[in-house]
């Protein structure tokens, strides 16, 4: 076991210095750069523009400018933003709460809702719940996150009233109830993509367990249905859910990304756009690096537990 | 409008052009005055009945997010709007473009012997009642700090434009301060008036310029201190006690940043924001937005000019002829009409038409496509295969571009490939983002042509020196913004003619005379004048646009709720 984590932790450090490589390059490459902003601006003047060039050190060759960032990373020294010349690992933290609270309450609505929906859709299949269920999940994959949001916006806001129309909190307020409150559209937004695929994975996942022989012999020996399904059948069908939990990160990141926009939900999602937008290259690299880190983890935490659970998955 | 009378007696301007005593009155900077309001739409209002102390608070929405918090370093111009409000400068001009004193006790003029005839000695008084937030008197060092740090070869200053006339430094007193210039340069009035003095006794002891905590927590002298800032989503400003001038009357004010324009109309809808700030309310939610109760619309004129820019290197726009042409068969009214719903104004020149430099009667534009044709007949460009023109081997096409995504330029866009086929020039869209298209592309003069909106006033002042000046051509080395590549000797010679002039009456001459050129030329195709639609709530006094700053909420110290 512990050889099996050594190596899967060496791919994992192996692919972030290709991704940090690949990365930094394509950053870097793109046309336009970080003072571009100013340039249309009747401020700045091309002797301007080249001066804090020189002094923010992009004039050097790409290389230099990689082998640079990469040795002060190691040291813990992520750089700084160009934006607002804050260490990236601050801006970063600043940003992180806000999206991990979005995270969070949607993982939870769409796990316990998908989840029961899957389950459901399986022992009642091809009812007219499951058909619904189906029917329902085709939409909400189809349905554009940022349409969706706006939608919400008109319908509980703008006429309804319901609900702020945005924003994390009530400037002045930021109580726990006034939190929840502005918490209410984006996370049910956000989950409508994530309820639809927990159910579709927990219900192909719960078709594949009942059909076992195992449960056909436990049904035979007359054990109650509810034993069956939580005992024999629930345990080793909720098995592949936590691949599916490891694997959720970044379309969950993708998600608030969007989401956060129409919300104007202060997470990571946004502090990316804008980073990009900027061409802000310190806190892009620290997202990036963030956000592949956080996948790795993901997936290799995912791989331990399903080779702690099933011994059949450990190589060697 | 403006008070009758200024804080020093001073008679504020209105309409018609100042005489020259009145110049003087105000100083040279009076140059880069208005004749009107800035806000040409809009009904303003003047704080009447303030509260004895701030009250309330005060939530703006912007749609871009201010992340630069020292006044002396490369920002756009959402940072200014924090800027207004924790710094002041020594003095700033008012919408009618009269000065006001700020730090400064008078504005110079030759007559209260703050300026020498010859433009060259600056002697300033300044208040000896100024604190900074942090309890410190403001002195003449921080003014001499603050013109120092500018041109420290270690900072990284916005720009040197002007401040690198000043030479011989000296602090006469605490409450005063001398300069001497190397040349007559009669827009340093409008330069000073946007650049926000720094605290000498936080930032000497840095051994970065460039780095410390100030730049995340700025200390100032004006009517807000820094509160907190929540990176993302806001900032909060709270009143400073202390101020020396008017207000502040509300007690906190805080700028929200909502990236996306539909969601930030819908806030101000619903009444989660109070203030609609920059980008504003998009030009299609302003007819609904007049409708909404408790809301109130100002649409006011900006100092931008919307124009095709063209690369005067580039084949066939190198033929006036063909610029010509091209204009003629542009459809601006219905690129006003349908595409901006009839908010912005025509115009034929880069000087606002509040500017008191505004040269009037310019050739008004037409659109006659059948000139046009003639016009390039007559001048040898034939059709050729697929309706293109051709002249000597050269092809009348071209690409246009600007920032991908600015639906209502792509829809302009659209238009002119529309207007300009039927004359036989093909155009070519070639959009990018903004990070692309204002770096190299812009700055090396690599486009072919570009629809752009741009503010060519150095404040309010009409020097566009490094926009029009033949030394000021980025691709060709030179110091400046002139990526048209416009070369005129008499365009240069009116220029450095502005510069040194300090009266008034000389100097609208000499900018008029340079209008005219301009338009003559067509170094740029003016499209029209630029606009913003802004919202406050109704009971939301003190809304004063100021088109001789980059944003409207210049002034909130005087804002207060009725």
């Amino acid at each position: 076991m512990a050889r099996y984590v050594a190596n899967r932790l060496a791919q994992a450090i192996m692919l972030l210095v290709i991704v940090s490589a690949i990365g930094f390059a394509i950053l870097h490459l793109a046309p336009g750069g970080p003072l571009s902003q100013f340039a249309a601006s009747a401020q700045m003047t091309q002797e301007d523009l080249d001066r804090v060039t020189k002094q923010l050190g992009l004039d050097r060759p790409l290389p230099i400018q990689y082998l640079d960032w990469f040795g002060r990373m190691l040291k813990g020294d992520w750089g700084k933003s160009y934006r607002d010349g804050e260490p990236v690992l601050a801006v970063i933290s600043s940003h992180l709460g806000a999206t991990l609270e979005l995270m969070a309450t949607t993982t939870i609505i769409a796990v316990l809702l998908g989840c029961w929906i899957g389950i459901l859709g399986a022992l009642r299949r091809y009812s007219l719940f499951d058909t619904l269920a189906t029917i329902g999940a085709m939409v909400a994959l189809s349905i554009p996150t940022f349409w969706f949001g706006l939608v919400t916006i008109y319908v509980f806001s703008v006429k309804l009233g319901w609900l702020p129309a945005g924003n994390r909190e009530t400037v002045g307020d930021g109580s726990f109830l006034d939190l929840l409150h502005h918490l209410i559209a984006p996370s049910l937004v956000l989950a409508l993509v994530e309820t639809a695929m927990w159910g579709r994975f927990m219900r192909s996942s719960m078709l594949e367990v009942i059909n076992q022989d195992y449960i056909r012999t436990a049904r035979a020996k007359g054990m109650p249905e509810w034993r069956i399904l939580t005992v024999h059948a629930l345990r080793n069908a909720l098995l592949p859910m936590i691949t599916v939990a490891g694997l959720q990160f970044p379309t969950l990141l993708g998600g608030a990304l969007v989401a956060e926009t129409v919300f104007t939900w202060p997470g990571m999602g946004r502090l990316f756009l804008d980073s990009i937008g900027y061409r802000d290259y310190p806190v892009v690299m620290g997202i990036l690096m963030f956000s592949a880190t956080m996948v790795l983890i993901g997936s290799l935490l995912a791989d331990i537990l399903y080779a702690v659970v099933d011994p059949r998955i450990r190589v060697g | 409008m403006a008070d009758d009378t200024g804080r020093f007696g001073v008679g504020a301007l209105h309409l018609g052009i100042p005489n020259r005593r009145q110049f003087f009155q105000l100083g040279a900077g009076a140059a880069a005055g208005w004749r009107l309001s800035g806000n040409a739409f809009a009904q303003t209002e003047r704080p009447s009945n303030p509260p004895d102390k701030p009250r309330g608070q005060v939530i703006a929405a912007l749609s871009q997010e201010p992340t630069v918090f020292h006044p002396l370093m490369p920002g756009i111009e959402v940072d200014q709007g924090i800027w207004w409000q924790v710094f002041s400068p020594l003095w700033f001009i008012e919408p009618d473009g009269k000065f006001v004193p700020d730090l400064a006790r008078e504005v110079p003029t030759v007559e209260n012997g703050g300026l020498s005839a010859d433009g060259l000695t600056w002697k300033i008084k300044l208040r000896s009642d100024v604190k900074w937030h942090d309890g410190t008197p403001f002195t003449a060092e921080d003014v001499k700090f603050s013109l120092e740090l500018i041109n420290n070869p270690d900072f990284r200053v916005r720009n040197r434009v002007g401040h690198n006339l000043v030479k011989d430094i000296k602090v006469v007193a605490a409450d005063e301060i001398h300069w001497r210039m190397e040349a007559p340069y009669s827009p340093y009035m409008s330069i000073l008036s946007l650049t926000f003095i720094v605290p000498k006794h936080i930032l000497e002891k840095l051994s970065d310029p460039n780095a410390s905590p100030f730049h995340n927590a700025p200390v100032g002298t004006g009517p807000f201190r820094w509160g907190e800032r929540v990176p993302g989503d806001h900032i909060q400003l709270n009143a400073h006690a202390g101020y020396h001038g008017k207000g502040p009357y509300v007690e906190r004010v805080v700028f929200k940043y909502i990236p996306d324009l539909t969601v930030l109309y819908t806030q101000f809808r619903t009444g989660q924001v109070d203030y609609t700030g920059l980008q504003g309310i998009l030009p299609n939610f302003v007819q609904e937005a007049k409708t909404l109760k408790g809301r109130k619309i100002f649409v006011s004129a900006t100092s931008s000019v919307e124009h095709i820019a063209p690369n005067l290197e580039f084949g066939p726009f190198a033929d006036r002829t063909v610029r010509e042409a091209l204009y003629l068969a542009i459809n601006k009214q219905a690129i006003i009409d349908a595409l901006n719903y009839g908010l912005p104004t025509q115009t034929e020149s880069f000087v606002p038409q509040q500017a008191w430099s505004f040269q009037q009667g310019l050739p008004q534009h037409k659109y006659d496509p059948a000139k046009a044709n003639a016009l390039l007949d007559a001048a040898g460009w034939t059709r050729g295969s697929g309706g293109v023109r051709e002249k000597g081997g050269v092809k009348l096409e071209f690409t246009n571009s600007t920032t991908s995504g600015n639906a209502v330029r792509e829809q302009t866009q659209q238009l002119l490939m529309q207007d300009w086929r039927a004359i036989g020039a093909a155009m070519r869209v070639n959009n990018m983002p903004a990070a692309v298209i204002w770096g190299d592309f812009w700055q090396q003069s690599k486009f072919n042509s570009v629809l752009v909106n741009v503010n060519f006033m150095l404040g309010s002042d009409p020097d566009v020196t490094p926009r029009f000046g033949s030394g000021a051509i980025p691709a060709k080395g030179g110091r400046g913004y002139n990526t048209y590549q416009y070369k005129s000797p008499e365009a240069d010679r009116l220029l450095a003619e502005g510069a040194r002039q300090f009266d008034i009456a000389q100097r609208k001459t000499t900018y008029g005379d340079l209008q005219k050129l301009i338009r003559n030329d067509l170094a740029i195709l003016p499209l029209f004048q630029g606009f913003i639609a802004e919202g406050v709530k109704e009971g939301l006094q003190g809304f004063r646009p100021n088109i001789n700053t980059s944003i409207n909420c210049w002034n909130i110290r005087e804002w207060y709720w009725a």
